[in-house]
């Protein structure tokens, strides 16, 4: 912004560079990193062939397959949900659009519990919605749909929150001429608006798999939590801390931390993509 | 909002996809949220005023409060604070810095739990002193208080920190050079410039703070009527086949999240 060759002390115009990064600092280590090294510490005191021994367990490898199936169908529903929602939400002018943004919010505003809550009463025989889908003979609650469901509904907004500043942001010419070029809406939509929201897209779905993975609150109501059926990793470590098995709690916790690190990676690396692909089509 | 209504596209393939949009939506996610409220007042409102008058969750509704009371006031300094930091000064290591705030999004609500578990916990690595001493911070509200700081530490700083890096240091330096002390600069020049975006981000962590349930429950022992928050209680209640209870207890809670959504929007309305 200023100066750019300058030595850095003369860079330091403003007060407070001691005071607001000590404060940072200090916050970061007692209430983020000192917690999470007490994890890492736990991981290794347990050593790699118990370790292995836990996590490679039938009951955690099926809590394991169960997050990861269930994380990825929520994660296509958001796919193109949440792609459609930022497309209409962008694109097109209609009564109620407002509330409909706004509603895009209610995933990230109401507690996951109380979502969980109101999903499974929902989804239940004696729901609003359970009754219809019985009769036609689909059962959601207590089924690894249910986990879908409540992930897909605690996750959404990421998706749609991510795409929809790229496509505000799209330089109409760009679609203007493919028209003149007498190219077909759909052409258009393949060939010109969906590469310049692809990393946007991936990374938003990227931040989405990575909240469904960890998700607890939503899920531990409408899933009914049965070994080998329908236990979420992370409530396999839930289970395992009431057991006071520490270590066992430890390493699956561990394992859902590596991949949340790896996923943040991820989607950093594709919202720095993202961020020079929109500088290049704009 | 520039919206161009391509000559291509037909009027027909627009009101589908919006059709789909606002049908989806409704199902999806306005379903579940009108749905608590109509459980909630299922058998009226004497039945619903009795739920909420209950002691236990009375006292629920009271700890949450406490949490957020302590919570949010810390988290806004330390969002200001590594906003400030980053924004307006340069030194290496910013972009891990930036990477560690946004750390507590990624990381699932349990495991933050089970990591403050084995950090002062009877079994953890700072029990043994925390037992000398007769400090007790889990299973109570320190251990709540703390789990919480965790997982709402980005929210201030995520909404205050665009800002800062978007609007410069032009004025702050001005105001320097003309003599202004480091308080005055914040609270005359840098607070009034982000003031709205500082509400958006404590308004935010305030709904999380309230609504924080997988790290707490790892945290707080559920110890009925002592550690049992107001999103522990409606599990407590849902458990014990209460439903109507468990809406009502519910309600109080999506209707924070309601205020923080139509709050959002007013602000927006203001940034904008």
């Amino acid at each position: 912004m200023t100066a750019v060759a300058a030595p850095i002390r003369a860079k330091r115009v403003l007060p407070g560079f001691t005071l607001s990064l000590g404060t940072t600092l200090l916050y970061l280590t007692f209430i983020v990193l000192i917690p999470v090294l007490a994890l890492i510490l736990k991981g290794a005191e347990i050593g790699p062939a118990r370790f292995w021994q836990i996590v490679s367990s039938p009951r955690a490898v099926a809590a394991f397959q169960i997050t990861l199936t269930a994380a990825v169908i929520a994660t296509v529903f958001n796919a193109i949900y949440g792609l459609l929602m930022a497309w209409v939400l962008v694109r097109y002018e209609f009564r109620g659009k407002r509330i409909l943004d706004a509603l895009m919010d209610v995933p990230f505003a109401l507690p996951t519990a109380v979502a969980g809550l109101s999903l499974t009463a929902l989804f239940s025989a004696n729901g609003w919605f359970g009754g219809v889908l019985e009769a036609a003979g689909l059962q959601v609650v207590y089924t690894i749909w249910g986990i879908a469901l409540a992930m897909a509904f605690t996750s959404v907004p990421f998706v749609v929150r991510t795409i929809q500043p790229v496509l505000e942001d799209m330089d109409p010419a760009l679609e203007q001429a493919a028209v003149t070029l007498g190219a077909r809406p759909w052409a258009i939509f393949t060939r010109v608006v969906f590469p310049a929201i692809l990393p946007a897209w991936l990374a938003g779905c990227t931040t989405a798999f990575a909240r469904s993975l960890g998700e607890f609150g939503a899920i531990v109501f409408i899933a009914g939590n049965l070994p080998f059926r329908t236990e979420i990793a992370a409530l396999l470590a839930f289970i395992r801390l009431e057991e006071f098995d520490y270590n066992g709690a430890a390493a699956i916790a561990l394992v859902l931390l590596g991949f949340a690190l790896v996923l943040l990676i991820a989607s950093n690396l594709l919202q720095n993509w993202a961020a020079k692909h929109r500088e290049a089509t704009r | 909002m520039t919206h161009t209504h391509l000559p291509g596209q037909t009027r027909q393939g627009e009101r589908l996809l919006i059709g789909i949009a606002v049908v989806t939506t409704l199902l999806f996610i306005a379903a579940p949220l009108v749905y608590i409220f109509a459980r909630a007042f299922s058998q009226g409102w004497q039945v619903y005023a009795e739920n909420i008058l209950h002691p236990a969750t009375l006292h629920a509704i009271w700890l949450t409060t406490v949490v957020a009371i302590i919570v949010v006031p810390l988290n806004v300094a330390f969002g200001v604070a590594a906003a400030w930091a980053v924004a307006k000064h340069r030194f290496p290591g910013r972009g891990i810095l930036v990477t560690i705030i946004e750390i507590p999004f990624s990381i699932s609500p349990i495991i933050a739990g089970i990591c403050y578990l084995l950090l002062y916990g009877r079994q953890g690595l700072l029990g043994p002193w925390l037992q000398a001493n007769d400090l007790q911070v889990m299973f109570a509200l320190p251990g709540i208080v703390l789990v919480t700081m965790f997982v709402t530490a980005p929210f201030v700083a995520r909404e205050v920190l665009p800002l800062m890096q978007a609007q410069g240091s032009e004025q702050e330096e001005a105001a320097v050079t003309l003599g202004a002390n480091g308080w005055q600069v914040f609270t005359r020049v840098t607070l009034p410039n982000i003031r709205w975006a500082l509400l958006y981000g404590a308004v935010l962590c305030t709904a999380r703070a309230v609504g924080e349930f997988g790290g707490v429950s790892v945290v707080s022992g559920n110890i009925r009527g002592q550690t049992n928050t107001l999103p522990l209680h409606v599990e407590l209640l849902f458990n014990d086949l209460n439903a109507v209870g468990a809406f009502a207890a519910a309600s109080t809670l999506t209707l924070i999240a309601v205020v923080a959504l139509i709050l959002k929007a007013v602000l927006e309305g203001r940034r904008a």
